[in-house]
């Protein structure tokens, strides 16, 4: 498979047009409607240092927050071919043109190989400026990639999942998308390797009834909305309003449907100690042999 | 002849009445004869315009109330049929129905949708619309045939998972996310029929299998035509365009090598038929049987893994800039 391969400084990889932290000085917090300084708030990692209310982080700056230093990432030049040629009240190519031109990326995930607490690890962060960060082919390939290099190299694997789900202009190919990641994911399963989800706000439709929900651990942000049905297509079902919270992190903890709730400037710390109880080790990707079954064929 | 003709179907619909009216009558030679010119006529324009449908005259046909289902593929091909229920967690999903039956004189795990067909039978299966625990009895069942190595014979008609609170909370996504990454390593042949509407998680929830196939006027889609209008459009009513701009049909999928192949209908569709609809079903699936079940396991998995992988192909539906 030919990788391409790109070696990006982090300090260089910045806010792109796509965060959701205006341009200006002073951004005013949803959370608590105190003003915040912008600087003050990147030192935060976009976190409100007065109520914690989680503001959006584009991908690169995802991989920026796990990875130690510099990551090499993977498949950057992927792009759709619209297959479908859908057009509704604008056609999805202009609509793909314009997403290019607002993120600067091809697509809406962003996969990265690099170090977390020393430990080797592939990383793919969805992008929701682009598109509302909806899974296509480009996106599926992307990271069932991901999930194939992580098997390859036997480290651990995190996908930081922020996706509206499927992408409905690529029709049951974007559909099908969820079943070549599970696909991928399973082996890596059975190869005993790290998976860790992270989901963010928000995670829902076909990515959440996929990835998101495979992971050995599925780690949420605070208040994200995660869920499988959209609020207004329930609301419409059931005929009835949905209760304060309803599909928020906090709702799913209390169901039982994930495993904790973490802050982000405590993420990196929590998946490395999760990435160290799942057998990975600085320098040893993963200590966990491997199991006795067959290596599945290589891809081509 | 079904009682519920589609709106397409006037002129069919015309004519019904009209030999209705001559039914009626005092039967004479004449009129039998003009009743038996009706009926010829109906099936040529018939023949017509099912040769012609548009998207959304399948989405129509899919839905149709009178569409076979698993039940009457199991009255007429898989005799013996022992049903179990349950996901031995929760409850039992009346929309999915699943357990065991004959195929050819051999034993298989039937798994599939049912929508019900009156209206009471309806609100019993929740119109097709499945809950958590319809996906996890039907992997429970799966796992079954996997250990005493039964193939598994899917049928896929669902508009889609169902959209409600308590889905939410007990985790519908998580049970067809599992269901996807636990069929695609089933140590058992796997053939899924697509028989009536395929609702996106909904339906791929259980149709991971070794092959693909699916019924002329079926439809399978990543999001019902109504909600695709309603998101970009904001018009419930273009339901016809999206449908034309999903590429939801049998052929644009075959197209896509989203399915192996077509088993095709009759004339008038799978419902005005059943019998004949069956026999279609029968033949097709005898053979993809047949075909995966000469392959060795591990061979069979590489299969099934590479089908999913490849949709999405460099050159095809992406490619790589430089
Ligand atoms: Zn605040």
């Amino acid at each position: 498979m030919a990788w391409f391969k790109k070696t990006r400084k982090p300090i260089e990889a910045q806010e792109k047009p796509s965060s959701r932290v205006p341009e200006g000085l002073w951004v005013k917090c949803p959370g608590c409607s105190q003003a915040i300084y912008n600087k003050d708030l990147a030192a935060n990692m976009h976190v409100c240092p007065k109520c914690a209310h989680h503001f959006r982080v584009n991908a690169t700056e995802r991989l920026r927050l796990l990875f130690d230093g510099e990551w090499v990432e993977h498949d950057a030049n992927l792009v759709s071919t619209d297959p479908l040629k859908f057009t509704d009240t604008k056609s999805y190519s202009s609509r793909l043109k314009a997403s290019r031109a607002g993120t600067g990326l091809k697509d809406a995930v962003i996969v990265g190989s690099g170090t977390i607490d020393g430990i080797e690890t592939v990383v793919a962060a969805q992008e929701y400026a682009f598109i509302g960060g909806s899974m296509g082919v480009v996106v599926g390939e992307k990271i069932t990639r991901a999930v194939e290099r992580a098997l390859e190299r036997r480290c651990p694997l995190i996908i930081v999942c922020c996706s509206g789900g499927a992408r409905m202009m690529e029709g049951a190919l974007s559909l099908m998308q969820m079943a070549k990641i599970s696909g991928a994911l399973a082996r890596l399963d059975r190869a005993r390797l790290p998976y860790i989800a992270v989901l963010t706000d928000p995670t829902t439709g076909g990515v959440s009834a996929s990835f998101a929900m495979l992971g050995d651990l599925n780690i949420a942000e605070p208040k994200a909305q995660i869920g499988f049905a959209g609020p207004r297509v329930i609301e419409q079902t059931i005929k009835q309003k949905l209760p304060e919270g309803f599909q928020r992190s906090e709702f799913l903890l209390e169901k039982g449907q994930i495993d904790l709730v973490v802050d982000r400037r405590e993420m990196k710390s929590v998946i490395a100690r999760a990435l160290r109880f799942m057998g990975a080790t600085p320098g040893h990707p993963a200590a966990t042999p491997a199991p006795a079954v067959a290596e599945p064929a290589a891809q081509a | 002849m079904p009682a519920e003709t589609l709106d397409f179907e006037e002129p069919i619909a015309v004519l019904m009445k009209e030999i209705e009216a001559l039914s009626m009558l005092p039967k004479t030679d004449a009129r039998q004869s003009e009743i038996d010119s009706l009926k010829r006529r109906i099936d040529s324009i018939r023949g017509d315009l099912y040769r012609h449908l548009t998207p959304w005259q399948r989405v129509q046909v899919a839905r149709h109330s009178n569409r076979p289902g698993l039940e009457d593929f199991i009255q007429r091909i898989f005799p013996n049929f022992v049903e179990i229920h349950g996901d031995r967690r929760f409850a039992d999903d009346h929309a999915i129905m699943t357990g065991f039956a004959e195929y050819r004189g051999e034993p298989v795990l039937l798994v599939g949708h049912v929508k019900g067909r009156d209206t009471k039978e309806k609100i019993f299966r929740n119109f097709g619309y499945a809950r958590p625990e319809g996906y996890r009895k039907a992997l429970r069942a799966m796992k079954l045939a996997e250990k005493f190595d039964r193939p598994i014979v899917v049928f896929v008609d669902t508009p889609a998972a169902y959209p409600g609170i308590e889905s939410e909370e007990r985790g519908v996504a998580e049970a067809i996310a599992v269901n996807l990454r636990e069929m695609m390593m089933l140590e058992t042949p796997v053939i899924v029929i697509v028989s009536g509407e395929g609702g996106s998680g909904g339906a791929l929830g259980i149709a991971i299998g070794d092959r693909i196939l699916m019924q002329e006027f079926a439809i399978y889609s990543v999001i019902p035509p109504e909600g695709c209008a309603a998101l970009v459009w904001r018009d419930s009513g273009k339901k016809a365009e999206a449908a034309e701009a999903l590429k939801l049909t049998a052929p644009d999928l075959l197209g896509f090598k989203i399915i192996d192949e077509i088993i095709s209908e009759p004339a008038g569709g799978a419902h005005t038929d059943h019998d004949a609809a069956a026999r279609n079903v029968d033949t097709a699936l005898g053979r993809a049987l047949d075909e995966v079940r000469a392959l060795d396991t591990q061979t069979r998995l590489n299969h099934r893994y590479d089908k999913f992988r490849n949709m999405g192909r460099l050159g095809f539906e992406f490619v790589e800039e430089l």
